[in-house]
This record gives structure tokens, sequence and C-alpha cells, in this order.
């Protein structure tokens, strides 16, 4: 058993290891019974694991994966040379649709990284709302994933409380920007429009309704004992990986590392302004990854409560020339996506348009490590990692 | 309000000594490898290495504390051929300037490697770049040093045609297998410009009060 000599796994947690030796004797009995024949299984690119078109093809021993590896590339649309014909202005429409659950939060970097080589910086109410419709959208994101986990495991309840509250925070984001999902509405030096009258008070009333999503998920969910002896355990990723790999978010912080973006960089954004926890857990397993999730979820809803409270008066938009030319310079700016660090390197010609743009999406890095992760896994095992995992094929291929 | 005229330079810490200090502690620690340096207080840190020490400045900087991989990728310094992709396909295409001219921290090539390695303690990261030389844009692989490496570098062979010595599988990722030609280099031009003119020049609105005639869509 080579996975069990391999230094990474003397790593893990004392239950994960015991779990894992006890499945690899089980597996050695079983190799002298009985004699399998290797198998190629494709798993998909039409899945509903996959959420989106993810092509995995495992290579199987019996019910054991011998390796597995992701195909990608259904979803390559090219951003990163369509942003080099494209004017700064424009270049927002397009990467509205990398991660397009979160669409708001993908635009948020790639401006403030322009803001910074052009020395503009966006009005103090701008900033506020931004940061609240950050959240809402992280909030939006991250209660699909967390409906759609039971699905992938066989509960079908959870999916449909999740499409139910998170129409409500969709809403919102309609009302405040006319775009349910590809709002368009962050601009370099502040936003495109002030918030519609009656807005903070009807946002305070759905994450309210929010919260009570948290608890009912995790009531539902979070303590089925099916749930809990299908996640934990499984896919365990220790911290030195993860940060070999270049994990981030969720994913990074279940394996222990408390490292999140909002709280550790400066950044013009109201963060800072805001009281908030990081959510750790030490299991680095995909329990773990989910249980961060669930309580990021319910932190974003304070951090939008607290942010509505104090919205300071002012203009949105600070000011900036009509025809926009941004000063010849380099920029690296990210920020804590709900998928992970989302960051865009911009290099600027003094043009209308950037010279290139490096799109670094969570996603990508964080399917990355499956090659690894999913060698020696059983096959319901593929669809649970997967799940927690939580990537986006849009993010992934860009 | 912000004074556009004043420069971002200006209005932003003259000393930065966290990021001083960090581009001091990499030229003890790396030597002669580094051939270039720039620090923007309160920004980012910048440094270019050789071509050669690429795979062991990798290893050094993990050692420093660099151990945080956060992406890799290349940039292609020559100036696109084909503009903005706006000009009229019926025309005889406008001399443009080819003159390659590097970013920050210079460089004598075309192709450049730029990886960002951030220190997951003090959460402070570098952009390291690195010279591809132009004879066949070939340069070692740092998947053994940081695993994630593997498919950004696979992405930059399959975008930029380069060539990455100890990787372990160059296969393509997005494009078939059968694809020619690098669609992230600047010289390869983007198709859907080509083939017909940019809207954008072509249904101009005609300025109020102007005599300008409306042109016609096509």
């Amino acid at each position: 058993m080579t996975i069990l000599n391999d230094p990474v796994n003397a790593k893990l947690g004392d239950r994960a290891q015991l779990s894992y030796i006890a499945s690899q004797a089980a597996d050695a009995r079983l190799n002298v019974e009985l004699e399998t024949e290797g198998m190629t299984l494709n798993i998909g690119p039409q899945h509903p694991a996959t959420h989106g078109t993810l092509r995995i093809i495992a290579r199987l021993d019996g019910e054991q994966v011998l390796w597995a590896e992701p195909s990608c590339g259904y979803m390559h649309r090219g951003y990163e040379k369509l942003t080099e014909v494209r004017s700064f202005p424009q270049v927002t429409s397009l990467i509205n649709r990398i991660d397009w659950l979160g669409s708001f939060a993908n635009e948020v970097p790639f401006i403030l990284a322009a803001e910074k080589l052009m020395g503009v910086e966006a009005p103090p109410r701008a900033q506020w709302i931004r940061t609240i419709l950050f959240e809402l959208s992280r909030i939006a994101n991250v209660s699909l994933f967390l409906g759609d986990l039971g699905v992938q495991l066989g509960a079908i309840t959870p999916v449909f409380i999740a499409f139910r509250d998170r129409e409500y925070v969709l809403n919102l984001i309609e009302s405040a920007t006319g775009g349910r999902f590809h709002p368009n509405f962050d601009r370099i030096g502040g936003l495109k429009d002030d918030l519609p009258a009656g807005w903070v008070d009807e946002t305070k009333v759905v994450m309210k309704k929010l919260r009570n999503f948290c608890d009912e998920i995790e009531a539902l969910l979070f303590g089925n004992e099916i749930f809990q002896s299908r996640t934990r355990g499984i896919g365990v990723i220790p911290r030195d990986v993860a940060m070999q790999y270049g994990l981030s978010g969720a994913n990074l912080r279940a394996s222990g590392v408390d490292w999140d973006l909002r709280r550790d960089q400066d950044s013009p954004m109201a963060w800072n302004k805001v009281d908030f926890k990081v959510w750790t857990h030490p299991d680095g397993d995909s329990f773990a990854r989910c249980w961060v999730r669930l309580q990021e979820t319910r932190e974003a809803t304070k951090i939008v409560d607290q942010l509505l409270d104090g919205i300071p008066a002012g203009p949105v938009m600070a000011k900036v020339p009509k025809i926009i030319k941004v000063p010849e310079g380099e920029a690296w700016v990210s920020t804590e996506n709900p998928l992970g660090e989302m960051g865009y390197y911009v290099v600027s010609r003094g043009d209308s348009g950037p010279f290139r743009v490096k799109i670094r999406s969570a996603s990508f890095n964080n399917i990355s490590i499956t090659p690894w992760l999913l060698r020696g896994v059983y096959v319901p095992d593929i669809i649970t990692i997967l799940a927690s995992l939580y990537f986006i094929l849009g993010d992934i291929d860009r | 309000m912000v004074n556009l005229l004043s420069s971002p330079a200006e209005t932003a810490p003259v000393v930065d000594t966290t990021r001083d200090q960090i581009v001091a502690d990499i030229r003890a620690t790396l030597g002669a490898s580094v051939v270039d340096s720039l620090v923007k207080p309160g920004d980012d840190v910048w440094i270019r290495v050789t071509t050669e020490s690429w795979n062991s400045s990798m290893q050094k900087l993990q050692a420093m504390g660099f151990d945080y991989f956060c992406f890799l990728s290349a940039i292609d310094w020559l100036p696109s051929p084909f503009g903005r992709g706006e000009d009229d396909p019926t025309e005889p295409a406008p001399e443009r300037d080819s003159t390659i001219r590097p970013g920050y921290t210079g460089g004598e090539t075309r192709m450049q490697m730029l990886v960002r390695l951030v220190n997951s303690r003090t959460h402070v990261g570098v952009n390291v770049k690195a010279d591809v030389p132009n004879d066949g844009y070939t340069i070692d692989s740092i998947s053994n040093v940081f695993a994630g490496a593997n498919w950004h570098e696979r992405e930059a062979h399959e975008m930029f045609g380069i060539g990455f010595v100890g990787h372990p599988d160059l296969r393509n990722m997005y494009l078939p297998a059968d694809f020619e030609g690098f669609p992230m280099r600047k010289d390869f031009p983007l198709l859907a410009r080509m083939v017909k003119p940019w809207p954008g020049i072509v249904d101009v609105e005609p300025l109020p009060g102007g005599d300008a005639e409306p042109e016609e869509v096509s």
C-alpha cells in the first residue's frame, strides 16, 4: 500500500488515520479473496455532481479509484484574451460570468485593481454598498451550495429550502442593481447608482430569514447521521498540501489555516469596519469544508447587518474622466470571494483597455488537487469530495 | 474627494519597511539570482530572477516562508500587431510599433514567467518574474516544488507555447489535442474580430445637432 507510506498521510489527524488504516486493511483482505479487473469510468460531462460540464475520468479497481483526472475545457470562453480587446469599463460585463452564482464579487477585485492603477478611490458610501453587495452575493452563492450538498448525498428537502431562501437574496440584488445574476453594477470610482428607498429595512428582514435558513440546514443536514458518516474522514487535505496547491477560501480554512483576505489584507472595502469571526476547522475532511461554509454564511449575514447600520452618507461615485485611460503599470488585487481567493493581475500600457489580465480564479486551484485527492477513494466518495470542494465550472475554465 | 492630478505615489506612504525588509531578505538568500527588484510602498513587491535559477529560487523562496502558491502565468510583451481588434478588415492594416517593452523589473525577452507566492504567516506576497529565452521558449518546471503549479504550467504551455522542462504531463487542458497555435500570444489573432468589423466603429450614432450622417449598418 503505497498510500499508507506516503509521508503526507502520516500527518493526518488520529481519527482520520485510524479510519483510513481500517479501510486499507479491509481492502488488503478483499484483494486476497477477490481478483478484480481494472475499468475506466467516465463521470460527466453531464452529471449533477459537477455543477456544470466537468468530466472526470477515473480508473477503477473494483470500487476503489486508482487514479482520477478531471477533464476541463467544456466551458472555456477565453476571457483573458477577450479582455485585451475591451476597454476597462467593458471588462466587468465579461468577468461577471466567471463565477455566475456570486457575480458581483467577481467585479470588485478588477475594479479595485483599475482604481489602484489610476490612483482613484471610491467614496466611503460606495465602498460600504460594495461590501454589502459582495456579502449578499456570498450568501446567494453558498446557500445554493448548502442545498445542493443534500441532493448529492441523496437528500431532496434541503435544495427546495435553499432555492426558496436564495430567491430573497437575489431579489435584493435585483432591486439594487437591476440584475439578478449579472449585476454589472461596479464602476471605476464607485457604483452605478445609489440604493433604492426602503432597501435597508428589507435587507434586514431577509438576513433574519437567512439565519433561520442556516439553522434549518444545520439541523436537517449537519446533524444527520448518514451525512456525517459519508463526509467525516473522507477526502482529508492536510495543511501543507493545501498550501502547495494554492487552495483558498473555506477549503483552506477547513484544513486548519486561519487565513481570510477580508481580515488579513489592507483593502479599501469596509470589512475592517465590522467585527466578524473567521471560522476554521482542524479536520480537513469533507465535513469540515461544508461546516466552515455553513458558519461563513451565517457570519456573512451578521456582517451585512452591521454594515447596514452604518452606511455613511455622501456620493456613490468619485470624479473620474468620461473616457477612462489607465496609467501604465501593473497591479494585483485579490479578494475573499465566495469560492476562495479571486484575483486579477492587470497590466496596463496607458491605454483605454488592459494590455494583459491574468485571472486567478479560486476553483482552478481548488480543483487542481483532485488527482491527488481522489487517489484511493471509493466511487461514492468521489461525489462527496467533489461536492465539498465546491467549484463552479465557469470559475475553473474562465 | 480624490484629486486626479496628483499621482498615486504622492498619496501612498513613501517608505514601506516591511516590504523593503522582504526584498533585503530575498536578496540575501538568493544572492546573484536576483536580477532586479521593485517595491511599491503599501502595495506589492516584484522581483526578477535569472532563467537558470528559476527552479532553485522557488525552492529557496518556499523555504523562506513563501509557501503559499497563488498562481503561475506568463506575459507576452510583444505589442499586438492587430491593435485592439478594431481595424476595418476591408482596409489595409495600419503600421504599428512592434518594440518589445517589458514591465516592472525589466526583462530582455518577449515572454516572461510570472508567479505569485504568499507568506502564509505574514500574508505578504511577492510577484516573481523570469525571462523565457526567445529561442524555443523553454524554462524549468516548478511543479516539483509547488504541486499546484502542475495545472498552471499546462495552461501556460497550451496558451503561450512555453515548454516546461521536467513537467510530468504537458497535455492540453482546454483545447483539442490537435489545435494549432497558441491563443494567448499577442500575434495570435482574435478571429471574431478579424472576419467582421467591430460594431463599435460602424454603428456610430450622430452627435446631437451635428451634421454627420449615420453610417449604414451592414
